[in-house]
């Protein structure tokens, strides 16, 4: 969930809405003048709040603007989980916010590595380079869509159905998947409108992608909803791992369920669906097929 | 550091506080808060900013302040925000990780 850097009334509570990440904002929802004001108030929260167990981002702005820089400077120093890179176009650009972070980790004595990156794709040249963006650094662990600097730069405008974005959302899944990194969809504007949220939701959730981000404590649930793998799924979902791992302790190559054969690909969505079903505290592990997916 | 001018930095919005650093002839700092909470919270508050400006290396300051239910380290950010603008200086120092 996106929290406006320079609110302390926003950034105060942002947790206990129970979004699975936070992501504060010092690039587009903060006005020029009010930088330095944000840059100073994210990190003193981060230094000394608690956001019981929720993902901290910081979306900073980019290296090619006169805050990038000390954005970096302050917030790795205040180690979130993550940093977001807006508007990233190429792997250089990754690669050079990959420096910095790992420079600054040892200026102030952090575990290389710890602190990951997202990068965030938002014009045509940068879904042009998505597969290059996602290789680009170990640290990186996510790509996702910013619409509305896409369609802007496409010279087109959101509508309902979203056929603006389906070039760029494929694209960008395809590069996550391929890059073994998560995929994460952009926001959805209006926040009224619960039914085209809940349908725009589904749809990406069939794309493929791993999550998306909001910019309203309201759409939380609907993602969560969406995302959470139904009773059945969860019940066909543990009776197939369980038949793989009893397949495997037999040491038969071929498994059935039901008269009908499991493969390696089923195992996979099964894995996952239990994945889904154990971070919504609905599942708690088990049997767990090793087959790697993400 | 030095102040040049007056600084300021934050809002009268709840949860956060507006504050002016001014620079002041004589050494010391002086506070003037208004708070609805100051019979309860007034103390920690100027402690914060007193704290703030220590760190900073600034000794001589008048602070205005109009907190509106603001943490402490929303009183540390916009106190740091304000000093920095007041002293027209870009060399940020950030602080030892706390956690």
């Amino acid at each position: 969930m996106f929290v406006p850097g320079n609110n302390p009334g926003l950034l105060k509570d942002a947790h206990i809405y129970g979004a699975d990440s936070l992501m504060f904002d010092l690039e587009d929802s903060v006005s020029l003048n009010e930088k330095d004001a944000a840059r100073f108030l994210v990190y003193n929260a981060l230094l000394n709040s608690d956001y019981e167990g929720c993902e901290i981002v910081v979306r900073v702005n980019g290296l090619d603007t006169p805050y990038g820089r000390d954005d970096f400077n302050a917030i790795v120093r205040a180690k979130p989980d993550v940093i977001r890179l807006p508007k990233t176009e190429t792997a250089e650009d990754v690669k050079q916010a990959d420096l910095l972070v790992g420079e600054l980790e040892k200026i102030y004595s952090i575990t290389t590595g710890s602190i990951k990156i997202m990068a965030a794709i938002e014009s045509a040249l940068g879904v042009i380079n998505a597969y290059k963006i996602a290789i680009a650094s170990p640290r990186l662990i996510a790509i996702a869509i910013g619409a509305e600097d896409f369609v802007t730069d496409m010279k087109t405008g959101r509508t309902d159905s979203g056929m603006e974005l389906l070039a760029a959302r494929t694209q960008v899944l395809l590069a996550a998947r391929a890059a073994k990194i998560y995929a994460l969809d952009t926001v959805f504007s209006d926040v009224r409108d619960d039914e085209g949220f809940e349908r725009e939701v589904r749809f990406i959730k069939q794309l493929g992608f791993d999550g998306k981000s909001v910019i309203h404590p309201n759409q939380v649930e609907i993602v969560h909803r969406v995302f959470t793998p139904g009773k059945e799924d969860i019940q066909k979902s543990i009776r197939i791992i369980t038949a793989a791992g009893e397949a495997q302790r037999k040491g038969s190559g071929v498994i059935s369920l039901d008269g009908k054969m499991i493969d390696k690909p089923i195992i996979e969505r099964a894995q996952r669906v239990l994945d889904l079903a154990e971070a919504a505290g609905l599942y708690k592990g088990g049997e767990k097929n090793e087959t790697k997916c993400c | 550091m030095d102040l040049k001018r007056a600084g300021m930095a934050g809002t009268l919005e709840s949860s956060d506080i507006m504050v002016v650093v001014e620079p002041k002839e004589d050494d010391g700092i002086k506070i003037h808060l208004e708070s609805p909470v100051e019979k309860q919270f007034g103390d920690q508050i100027k402690k914060v900013i007193l704290d703030t400006l220590d760190e900073l290396g600034v000794d001589k300051a008048m602070i205005r302040a109009k907190d509106k239910g603001a943490l402490d380290c929303v009183i540390k950010a916009r106190i740091q925000t304000a000093v920095y603008r007041g002293a027209d200086s870009k060399d940020y120092l950030w602080g030892e990780v706390e956690r």
